[in-house]
């Protein structure tokens, strides 16, 4: 089945959630100064989109119009609860380093974006693969911007030091603003634009021309 | 369907969800709460565990923290009470205004805003002699109140550890107060001078080890100056008379005449 390998594999490169339909920038900032907690936030939105996805496009043919956001929101926001409490039973240490993000996943564009534009018009299965690749997407986001922010910033992948740290007797100077949410900012601009000039298609046309500059005034020596 | 959009269809749909979500979190909830009620109680005893540096003593987690004993001490008077520990709750002390007290903003300096009329702290025995004492403190470090637990032993000077065990202070800056190689910092540094003044504190950079107050000093975490000030408020209150000093001072006494 083309199709499907397509569904799922385009919103990593080519149709990607966070670089081209520029959603889910929040989360992508805040949860990925320390890669471990990253990947734990891309296996929960991962499965809560997937999850989503899948129940909504079950019940898109007898939802009514006027209330089918409210729907989705709440479908979205329990399968959010239930990631929630999984993780505060089965990987307590990590539920509080994320705290309020893993509820923030119900604001995440992403998910709500996915089921209306896709969940509300195609069948489950579809909208699983949909769904899934989604979450590929950000997640591929995220673990690239987590490990450069771990590494950069502290000198560790995954907790384990890499590279020596000054003040423990190596050679690295940490750098702290990539453990500000900011730098975040800088990597993914970098990303998005790394994939635009391999995926040159992606690029927008340009809103307004910039106009050359008016041609100098030509100065009339008075000497 | 026509009527997918009708008043009543509507209505059916919307209680009908919601009745379905409601029934599958609230079971998953009930499930999951035992399990979630231990993590967090696990998680309060490594954390107490850790502050004393027991584990190495005693083997495990577990053990270390059966051999601990809890008490309730009035902080006002600086005594034991024979109150039980099993059903206190710091957070319901401090809805209840008669078991606690408003800080005015002079005294509050870990702008903690209310503090508690009675404690509960962890002793832990010897051999029959006090090795331990084990003492929750709290203070506003840069985003929030920081949670922990400072471990003091027997001589009631020497900090044995100091474990936070919640707090919202920024990953990589503030957040290295859970670093380990932080934490063996405060190992055997004294809080009180001879005449009972508290100079434990984290300094700005480093503590300059031949000067006389290194043993008071803690290195500061560089790029968290809030959280470093915090966390020197926070034992600078908890420490004072208003916070536990009355009780070390009772139990020095008891220690001497016992």
């Amino acid at each position: 089945m083309a199709k499907t390998s397509e569904v799922l594999l385009s919103p990593i490169f080519k149709d990607n959630p966070i670089a081209l339909q520029v959603l889910g920038i929040c989360s992508a900032l805040a949860v990925t100064s320390k890669l471990y907690p990253t990947l734990i936030m891309c296996v929960a939105l991962t499965a809560t989109i997937t999850l989503s996805n899948f129940f909504i496009s079950l019940i898109r043919n007898i939802v009514p119009s006027n209330i089918r956001i409210i729907v989705q929101m709440t479908i979205i926001s329990s399968l959010v609860i239930i990631v929630d409490q999984l993780l505060k039973a089965y990987d307590y240490e990590t539920s509080k380093t994320l705290s309020v993000f893993v509820g923030l996943i119900i604001t995440n564009c992403i998910v709500m974006g996915r089921a209306e534009a896709y969940a509300m018009q195609n069948g489950p299965y579809m909208s699983m693969v949909d769904g899934f690749g989604n979450g590929l997407g950000y997640s591929i986001i995220l673990i690239i911007v987590g490990s450069i922010r771990e590494l950069i910033g502290s000198g560790q992948l995954l907790g384990v030091q890499i590279l020596p740290l000054v003040s423990e007797g190596g050679w690295y100077v940490s750098n702290n603003f990539f453990l500000l949410p900011p730098s975040s900012f800088l990597i993914i601009g970098l990303f998005i634009w790394f994939l635009r000039s391999w995926k040159t298609e992606q690029v927008e046309p340009a809103e307004f021309k910039m106009s050359k500059n008016a041609p100098k005034e030509i100065k009339i020596d008075h000497a | 369907m026509q009527n997918k959009d009708s008043i009543k269809n509507t209505l059916i749909i919307g209680i009908g969800l919601c009745l379905v979500c409601a029934a599958v979190i609230s079971t998953i909830a009930v499930g999951l709460k035992e399990l979630q009620k231990n993590n967090a109680i696990l998680d309060q005893q490594k954390k107490i565990v850790a502050a004393a540096d027991l584990k190495g003593f005693y083997g495990s987690t577990e053990v270390a923290f059966d051999s601990i004993e809890e008490k309730i001490i009035d902080i006002e008077e600086g005594l034991i009470t024979k109150d039980s520990t099993e059903k206190y709750d710091l957070s319901k002390e401090l809805r209840d205004p008669s078991r606690h007290i408003v800080l005015s903003s002079i005294e509050d300096i870990a702008t903690i805003k209310k503090r508690e009329n009675f404690s509960k702290i962890f002793l832990e025995y010897r051999e029959g002699q006090l090795n331990t004492v084990i003492l929750p403190v709290r203070g506003y470090g840069l985003w929030g109140i920081l949670y922990g637990y400072l471990a003091i032993s027997s001589d009631l000077n020497t900090i044995v550890g100091l474990e936070f065990y919640e707090h919202k202070e920024t990953p990589g800056l503030g957040a290295e107060v859970d670093n380990p190689k932080w934490k063996a910092l405060w190992r055997g540094k004294k809080i009180y001078d001879e005449n009972g003044e508290i100079l434990i504190k984290v300094v700005k950079g480093k503590v300059d080890n031949s000067s006389d107050m290194s043993t008071y000093e803690v290195d500061g975490l560089s790029g968290a100056t809030l959280t470093s000030n915090g966390v020197s408020n926070l034992l600078a209150y908890w420490l004072s008379d208003s916070g536990f000093k009355k009780f070390l001072n009772n139990l020095k006494q008891e220690n001497i005449n016992g």
